[in-house]
């Protein structure tokens, strides 16, 4: 299983790195100054957020002003890249990824904290929480709906709709637990999520899905945490504590685009945080840290493009783009072209003279690049509002190799069956994936009915990892490693039962039914390059007959949709009419019985003692009431 | 603690006893005033000032109003006559048409064929071998994660039937497409062979297979449907929309969804009806009641049939909110277009959207004398409750008659064990037999109509109705032959064991079946009581054995269809009234092989053998 994650992890950083390593020196020396300026008031606006880092602050800002006293300008340490992908579905929607890299080259783990005392353009409040909780790996993201991969084909970077979060802490850390508990509420300030709802009941130690994507190869999953929340809904708040960690924030360059009305106006929306380690240099003598927050948007062509297969910027996100974020060292929109080689599929206007191709996903790409920080990018307008028009009708997409949906079957209270289908398109290759499923303990899994059928056959998994419930305490966890045979659905099915909850243990909306966490497949899916054997393609014949190391297969990860099961729900009126009645009855009936029952009855009687008889005439002569 | 062992206190509770049995003889003469209160109280309840107004109880539905705008009316009928010519070209479902439609609306379109063999020709409808396609579209809301759904269902029926229903719906899809509010994916399904095709869908769906449908798996799915709406429509304009509600089993959706209907007629200015009866204002008159009266009886008819009256019907097993919305184009001058009724479905979807949990708030159990009234659990229960009174009460006098004499004879020691051993054969056999009978009442039509028809010369419908009808009258010549099976005569005591136990059982039965399906009991209860109540061995035999016969499973469900037929004004003859008899007989069979109704069995393994205890009981020797 290492094997198989250590294989794409190069692969992957080659894949999308290759896109924004071309490095601009000189646009970052001539914003040198203001640089300074920003980033001074960035270290001012990036208040933690979490109190528990407010000693830390305060000591950090002491120190900061020391290194300003003696300042000398170093060599600048960290670099900033920005640019977006815009890629024309064939279902006529428009697909807009924007990657934001922030990299670093310093230590937070070893160095202590002197070294991270000076911030430039990595975000303070991130930096503290990754060297106060040893943080090795952090990724994050926030999702609204649901990536459609038979109609929009694969994302960039997957994510499953709510919010997820999964951290490898570095090994010297003694309490992960703990750490992971203070990390998530630290992180819920951060990002104004609901992410302090993670607790154990929702955690798990995946053991081979999740494996590190920055450098190191720590397999031991005691130091992973994987979570997620399905229930989660992303909105503006969550996007401008994002937007903020930006150098740039949302004032110059690609993110003056995110305006929340129109990004929250669309089918589906997804933003990111990935820290890793990478390599510093080529040599990779030493290591730098590599923030990568993310953000995908598809606008829909009925709702946002009023049918019309015709998009441009301004039409998406009502803002045209004027310049490049100064502080970036890189700043490039990419379009995709693959589809259109002569143009006669649509127009792109203003065109490009420069062309970039790429192995994206396993499938050769062509872009058309935009530079936003040469002048003539802009042209005369000194505003860049790219133009998409459609001239004919697209023919069907290519059936994504690897695609999967889940869903409960049956009907009734007490049981239920989850089927979890993986569909392997691949017309002759055979592959495995790894299923990951965590589900809650109130789902009770009857393992022993866990089947994996391919084609009417029993398919038996080469690894199973399952780790059951506890009550109230640890959610079941199931992993294992598929083959799935050519051109075929493999089909996952478990047996559950409902269990009943205890009264308050129920959300104040029961009758919605309890979110299940999306299952997540991971697999080295063989490549559509390596798959076109006849070639068609003008290529030279002897780079075709053996497929190449990296594109022969290339790693995917595939979320299914979450689950909305209804368990047993009591009608929550009945202990209240109940505790009316019962106290209604208490108060009254059985009150005054039993003050009947236990009063003691007393004859009053008819003549007063003596002494009393004489104490009343002393009291009446005194004019004080009788006794 | 001590309430048994203390001396005292047992002869309070002899004393007790004593009381309760002068009780029972006084209440003896009461079960008549019993039985009369029970069907009095019945026929109140479609009195207005003794029924509730119907009111929203779900929150996220009531003060929220939405704008209706559906602008689409009449493309929509230009679409319905599209898929009229296109459904008459290839005779049947236009499937590739209405696929290239939907997809060009832009939906997600997926289909699913089906095909299911009937145990014998449904002559009704004339299909025997049902072989078909659903097509469905699924509008995927924006942003959301595929949790929930919403349908909307139209039939492709037919003939000339239900077109305008296809051209509502995909008016409806193209209208609701370009719209952003949707938090709940919707599903646009048009299925082919009305209910088998939304049972194929449903199962299919569902991943379940209860009937033995034969079906390809579904593509596509939306996570958890939370509710249905079906629509038949026949005509460009209609003059007023019909709420169906009951569905498979006697199951009713939430009342909430029948409020939510009304309120938007009300809010549209569309005439309403249910069951096909408009309301009146003129409750305190004579004919206000009846016409409320009558409105509830139809209900309770539909609802005892326990069969699915519209294709809303069979969600409701999935815990699925459904209603049906049939256009009714009658000769009234005031007519409402297909504008309209597009923006009561766009009203009625969108607050469904709205919802934030089930529809769980409102009534699950009620009935309807008008749309603005209904009668409730707590309301309707008490009537079949003085019903099952008497049972109980009849039996509790057999019991302490048959406890009594023993302690006389005896001084109360080693309380009458030899008697009872007799008794326990005696008491069992009948009840074996007639369980038998019921058995074969259920096995045998279906089982033996190859044979019939190849020795009678009758269709295979007919074949099954008359095996149906014969083993019922069979059963009632039993009593001769149980008895041979009895070493000895039957006693006084064994009768006594006998109805004590029958009636008991018929006690349970009924409460137990009105618990989920109240018409169907309190139908059953009407004439099973009677002669539960009244029989002995004692009785004059030619005149009660009439009597028994009249009050059977068997004539309540042809008194049913007279009543039926003459609730709905089309009053049939005699011999109209035995066809219909027959036909809803096979109806019903076919009801439980296809759907799963549950009434067929229920009569034939469980009714029916009761009953036949009584008339054990009256033929004692």
């Amino acid at each position: 299983m290492a094997a198989l994650s250590r294989k794409w992890d190069p692969l992957f950083v080659l894949v999308l790195g290759s896109l924004v390593f071309s490095c601009k020196g000189d646009v970052l020396k001539t914003s040198n100054d203001r640089t300074e300026s920003i980033s001074a008031t960035k270290i001012e606006e990036s208040s933690p957020q979490a109190a528990d880092l407010g000693d830390l602050r305060q000591s950090d800002e002491a120190e900061s002003n020391e290194d300003r006293k003696a300042f000398t300008p170093p060599p600048p340490n960290d670099q900033f890249q920005e640019e977006m992908v815009i890629r024309p579905l064939y279902s006529g929607d428009i697909y807009a990824s924007f990657q934001f890299r922030t990299q670093w080259d310093t230590d937070f783990l070893h160095d202590g904290k002197k070294a991270v005392s000076h911030y430039r353009l990595f975000p303070k409040s991130l930096g503290q929480v990754l060297s106060k909780f040893s943080v090795r790996e952090l990724h994050i993201s926030f999702t609204q709906g649901y990536w459609r991969t038979m109609q929009w084909g694969q994302p960039f970077i997957p994510s499953p709709p709510g919010a997820e979060l999964w951290v490898w802490f570095h090994h010297t850390v003694t309490d992960v637990d703990g750490n992971w508990k203070e990390l998530t509420n630290v992180l819920s300030g951060i990002f104004c999520a609901s992410l302090n709802f993670i607790d154990s009941t929702n955690t798990v130690e995946p053991s081979a899905s999740f494996k590190p994507l920055g450098l190191g190869n720590a397999t031991d999953h005691r130091f992973l945490r994987y979570a997620t929340l399905p229930r989660e809904i992303v909105c503006t708040e969550n996007l401008t504590p994002w937007k903020k960690l930006l150098p740039c924030g949302s004032k110059a360059g690609l993110a003056v685009l995110m305006k929340s009305e129109k990004l929250f106006h669309s089918s589906f929306h997804s933003q990111a945080v990935h820290i890793r380690p990478v390599c510093k240099d080529w040599q990779c003598t030493s290591t730098a840290w590599e923030l990568r927050q993310t953000l995908n948007v598809v606008f829909d062509l009925y709702t946002s493009g009023q049918g019309k297969k015709e998009w441009s910027l301004f039409k998406m996100f009502s803002r045209t783009l004027t310049e490049a974020c100064p502080l970036a060292s890189s700043s490039k929109i990419y379009v995709d072209v693959t589809d259109n080689p002569g143009g006669e599929l649509f127009d792109l206007s203003p065109s490009s003279p420069l062309i970039s191709t790429a192995v994206v996903l396993g499938d050769r790409r062509t872009y058309s690049v935009y530079d936003l920080t040469k002048k003539e990018t802009f042209g005369q307008l000194r505003s860049l509002n790219l133009l998409l028009r459609w001239k004919g009708e697209s023919d069907d997409m290519l059936r994504p190799p690897l695609h999967a949906e889940r869903y409960v079957s049956g009907f009734g209270l007490q049981k239920g069956e989850i089927h979890t289908c993986l569909y392997n398109s691949h017309p002759y290759r055979a592959y495995p994936v790894l299923l990951l499923d965590s589900l809650p303990w109130y789902l009770r899994l009857y393992v022993h009915t866990l089947t994996v059928t391919s084609k009417t056959r029993e398919n038996k998994p080469s690894y199973i990892h399952y780790q059951p419930s506890k009550d109230r305490l640890r959610p079941h966890l199931l992993e294992m490693l598929v083959q799935l045979p050519p051109h075929s659905v493999t089909e996952v099915t478990v047996q559950f039962e409902r269990a009943l909850l205890k009264w308050t243990e129920y959300t104040p909306d029961p009758n919605h039914g309890f979110y299940i966490g999306s299952s997540v497949i991971s697999a080295l899916v063989p490549s559509i390059v390596a798959m076109d054997t006849n070639s068609t393609r003008d290529r030279p014949l002897f780079s075709s007959f053996f497929p190449t190391k990296e594109e022969s297969s290339y790693f995917m990860r595939v979320y299914t949709e979450p689950l909305l099961v209804n368990l047993p729900t009591p009608d929550f009126s009945m202990p209240y009419n109940v505790i009316c009645l019962t106290c209604t009855v208490v108060a009254v009936g059985y009150g005054s019985f039993y003050n009947l029952l236990t009063r003691t009855f007393q004859v009053d009687e008819p003549s007063a003692p003596l002494a009393k008889r004489l104490a009343n005439i002393i009291r009446r002569l005194r004019g004080v009431p009788l006794l | 603690m001590g309430l048994l062992s203390d001396p005292n206190r047992r002869k309070a509770i002899t004393t007790a006893r004593i009381l309760i049995l002068n009780m029972i003889l006084v209440l003896h003469g009461d079960s008549v005033v019993c039985y009369l209160a029970g069907i009095a109280w019945f026929m109140g309840l479609a009195f207005e000032p003794f029924t509730l107004r119907t009111y929203m109880s779900e929150n996220a539905m009531g003060s929220t109003m939405v704008e209706e705008r559906f602008p689409s009316g009449e493309r929509a009928l230009a679409t319905a006559r599209e898929f009229a010519a296109h459904k008459k070209k290839v005779g049947g479902m236009p499937v590739d048409w209405l696929v290239k439609t939907m997809r060009a609306q832009g939906l997600e379109v997926f289909t699913q064929s089906f095909s299911r063999n009937l145990p014998f020709p449904d002559e009704s409808k004339e299909r025997f071998v049902v072989r078909g396609t659903n097509v469905y579209g699924i509008l995927r809301a924006p942003r959301a994660p595929r949790t929930e759904a919403l349908v909307l269902s139209a039939p492709c029926s037919p003939g000339n039937s239900n077109n305008q229903a296809v051209g509502l719906l995909l008016g409806l899809a193209q209208y609701f497409r370009s719209q952003i509010y949707w938090a709940k994916d919707i599903i646009f399904l048009v299925n082919e062979h009305d209910l088998i095709g939304v049972q194929a869908w449903l199962e299919g769906y569902h991943h379940t297979n209860i009937t033995g449908m034969g079906y390809t798996p579904l593509q596509g799915r939306a996570g958890s449907i939370q509710a249905a709406l079906s629509l038949e429509l026949n005509s460009d304009v209609v003059t007023s929309l019909d709420l169906v509600l009951e569905g498979l089993n006697g199951q009713l959706p939430n009342l909430d969804l029948a409020n939510l209907f009304h309120a938007f007629c009300q809010k549209l200015g569309i005439l309403c009806t249910i069951q096909g009866k408009l309301q009146r204002s003129d409750w305190d008159t004579v004919e206000g009641y009846t016409h409320s009266a009558q409105t509830m009886l139809l209900m309770v008819l539909k609802q005892a049939s326990g069969r699915p009256w519209g294709e809303h019907g069979l969600f409701l097993r999935y815990h699925i909110e459904a209603a049906s919305i049939r256009g009714v184009n009658s000769f009234r001058q005031y007519k409402t277009d297909a504008t309209s009724i597009g923006r009561l479905f766009e009203g009625m979807v969108r607050k469904l959207n709205n919802l934030l949990e089930r529809l769980h708030q409102s009534y699950f159990f009620y009935l309807m004398p008008s749309l603005t009234r209904f009668v409730s659990i707590g309301y309707y229960m008490p009537a079949f409750g003085l019903l099952t009174t008497i049972l109980l009460l009849r039996a509790l006098d057999l019991w302490v008659h048959l406890g009594t004499p023993t302690p006389v004879t005896e001084d109360g020691v080693g309380e009458g064990e030899s008697p009872s051993s007799p008794g326990l054969l005696s008491v069992l056999t009948p009840v074996v037999i007639s369980h038998l009978t019921g058995v074969a009442l259920y096995t045998l039509p279906v089982l033996s109509q190859e044979m019939a028809v190849e020795h009678f010369p009758v269709s295979e419908t007919e074949a099954v109705v008359l095996t149906a009808i014969a083993i019922y009258t069979a059963g009632l010549a039993l009593p001769h032959n149980t008895h041979r099976l009895i070493s000895g005569e039957g006693t006084e005591q064994g009768w006594r064991v006998l109805k004590l136990v029958a009636l008991l059982y018929l006690a349970v039965l009924l409460g137990c079946t009105a618990l989920i399906n109240f018409s169907l009991g309190f139908i059953l209860a009407v004439t099973l009581v009677p002669a539960a109540a009244c029989v002995t061995p004692h009785v004059p035999k030619a005149l009660s054995a009439v009597a028994m016969v009249l009050l059977s499973p068997g004539c309540t469900i042809l008194y049913c269809v007279f009543l039926f037929q003459e609730l709905q004004e089309v009053p049939v003859s005699l011999a109209e009234g035995w066809m219909l008899f027959l036909s809803v007989i096979s109806q019903g069979i076919l009801d439980h092989a296809l759907y799963g109704s549950l009434v067929y069995p229920l009569l034939a393994l469980l009714v029916y053998p009761c009953w036949l205890l009584f008339w054990n009981i009256l033929f004692w020797k």
